[in-house]
């Protein structure tokens, strides 16, 4: 009864992007909670290896694991949000979203805001589950799981919109997970809202195509867009940050923030539609396989996009899961030569740095050489113009920590030991390489269940 | 000049693992079926021969007036373990863009006004 009533009703709910990494600007996403007029703030803060690498943290401290922008986010957007009755979804849980939740209900102690309960979706980690099952098949090679179980740090699935939609339901203001799939974080507030269930499939498809919209923040508004002279974004420094209006029917339309920078049109919302999709009638996700060949955009007004037409089939009966494993270590280093005979002085030095690790008794499962100025971003053609300067840069992966500096400490000592005039070499840098790899798990065996941290 | 993807569509690049996506969506939609002629999988993977090991697949969003393609073996390995600086391939819809196409009737016409 209630769910005929809401699918009546003519409310519109106002769902804002808030962030679409961890490093994500926040003064944008204080704006859209303050002069929005949203009712959810979406914060969207995983990367693919994140979990692995917040799992390694939590390892060390068993009450780290969350989202490290965690709390300066909280503190930034709390005391808006909890004024406004924004309710707040966000994955910064990551690895920890029960550590999450404690650090969030703190930090509103803190910021006078009092007891604020936060509900919890766990579930995610399936660990346990993949480590009991080594004959598991990785998408990516075809070989199995038990391969990489010595070195497995974590595996998680990518759970969807209904658990999160159970996690609104408890009311709480704050709702923290771990993984998710990003558009889920945007559909969810709109199943709950207006009850829609994964029957509902052109309003799941609205939904999903609204979430995959805004889930990159400015990339819909004008960023990682503007190009000069060819496609220009208006007052690109101070970017508005999106939100969607959604209404029970599963009609959308996409806007930012008043009186921000950068622009909302047909073209924004194209490439960020078609972004990190490949088979544009087979996206799927936990929700449903989305189909965004259909799709209509229409400008209806300035900044507003009116979205139309997506289309979806059911979900499948798997979850995909990313499983995160250490592989090694890579070494870097990087030093500039300038003027005459620049590019000939850095391949001479590549050359000696390589011949000098041979020596050394080094080696590397993969090895690259770049130059910056002709070759570092898209590979050599053997036909660019030189430029005046160029920097050289080496970087390898190995097993051998020692290998891996000992890369950038050669590269370093073109300063006294290789062609003359090089300047500016970095210090040797070293990073522990965590790798993802994937596989689907039947949907019967993942649990996801909601938990409350305070009271409600 | 001659003519490029860039003069008819914009571009963005998104990635999965060791593959890259990159749109090319058209500025005006009577450019889009010479695209769809002229901008093969075939003459992609040319153009990222010194990137990627392809394959190149070439998706139709007739729709929203674009092309998706799907370049695998573009990225190093991924993410998680390229060595190069640009680990996610944002950068590659730039190689897309540079892509030279065969001239057309109307280019052809404003060359000639140009010169004259």
């Amino acid at each position: 009864m209630e769910n005929e009533a809401s699918n009546m009703d003519g409310r519109t709910v106002r769902i804002g992007s808030g962030a679409g990494t961890s490093d994500d600007r926040m003064t944008p996403a204080l704006e859209l909670a303050e002069r929005g007029e949203i009712d959810y703030l979406v914060f969207e803060c995983l990367a693919e290896r994140t979990v692995a690498r917040e799992n390694l943290a939590r390892s060390r401290d068993p009450g780290k694991g969350y989202s490290p922008s965690l709390h300066e986010r909280m503190r930034m957007m709390l005391p808006v949000c909890i004024e406004k009755r924004i309710r707040i979804v966000s994955n910064m849980g990551a690895a920890n979203p029960i550590g999450g939740a404690r650090a969030a209900r703190r930090e509103a102690r803190e910021l006078g805001l009092g007891d604020i309960p936060v509900a919890v979706v766990l579930g995610d980690d399936v660990s346990a589950l993949v480590r009991s099952r080594p004959e598991l098949t990785l998408l990516e090679n075809g070989e199995p799981l038990e391969s990489l179980l010595p070195r497995l740090v974590s595996a998680n699935a990518y759970l969807g919109a209904d658990v999160i939609c159970e996690a609104l339901a408890t009311g709480a203001p704050i709702v923290l997970t771990g993984r998710v799939a990003d558009p889920s974080l945007f559909l969810a507030p709109m199943m709950h809202e207006f009850g829609w269930s994964y029957d509902d499939l052109p309003k799941i498809a609205q939904g999903t195509a609204a979430g995959h919209l805004l889930e990159c923040t400015a990339s819909v508004s004008g960023g990682c867009f503007g190009w000069p002279g060819k496609k220009d974004v208006p007052d690109m420094a101070r970017l508005g940050y999106p939100f969607a209006d959604v209404r029970s029917d599963g009609s959308i339309s996409i806007g930012k923030t008043p009186d921000s920078g950068g622009r909302v049109d047909v073209m924004t919302c194209t490439e960020q539609q078609i972004y990190e999709i490949h088979d544009p009638t087979n996206y799927i996700t936990p929700d449903c396989v989305l189909d965004i060949t259909r799709i209509r955009f229409t400008q209806e007004a300035q900044d507003r996009v009116r979205v139309e037409g997506a289309m979806a089939r059911p979900r499948t009966d798997m979850y995909k899961v990313t499983v995160g494993y250490t592989d090694g270590y890579i070494g870097e280093g990087e030093v500039s030569y300038g003027g005459i005979d620049a590019v000939a002085r850095a391949k001479w030095a590549a050359d000696i740095v390589k011949e000098r690790l041979r020596l050394r008794g080094f080696t590397y499962e993969d090895f690259r050489v770049d130059l910056i100025g002709i070759s570092s971003l898209h590979g050599d053609t053997g036909d660019r113009p030189e430029p005046y300067e160029v920097r050289l840069r080496m970087a390898g992966r190995t097993p051998d920590r020692r290998a891996a500096h000992a890369l950038g400490f050669e590269v370093r000592a073109m300063h006294l030991n290789g062609p003359g005039g090089a300047g500016g070499a970095c210090e040797p840098r070293i990073r522990d390489v965590l790798a993802v790899k994937s596989l689907l798990l039947p949907r019967e065996l993942v649990k996801p269940q909601v938990v409350v941290e305070g009271s409600l | 000049m001659s003519l490029r993807v860039y003069d008819l569509a914009h571009s963005r690049t998104g990635d999965k693992g060791n593959t890259s996506n990159i749109s090319v969506i058209c500025y005006r939609e009577e450019d889009w079926e010479f695209l769809q002629r002229e901008l093969t999988p075939e003459r992609v993977m040319e153009a990222f021969r010194h990137i990627a090991r392809g394959p190149v697949r070439r998706y139709e969003l007739r729709n929203l007036k674009a092309f998706n393609f799907v370049i695998e073996n573009a990225l190093g390995g991924g993410v998680t373990v390229s060595l190069a600086q640009d680990i996610h391939g944002k950068s590659l819809c730039s190689v897309m863009l540079g892509i030279e196409l065969p001239d057309r009737g109307r280019t052809a016409a404003q060359k000639s006004k140009k010169t004259k």
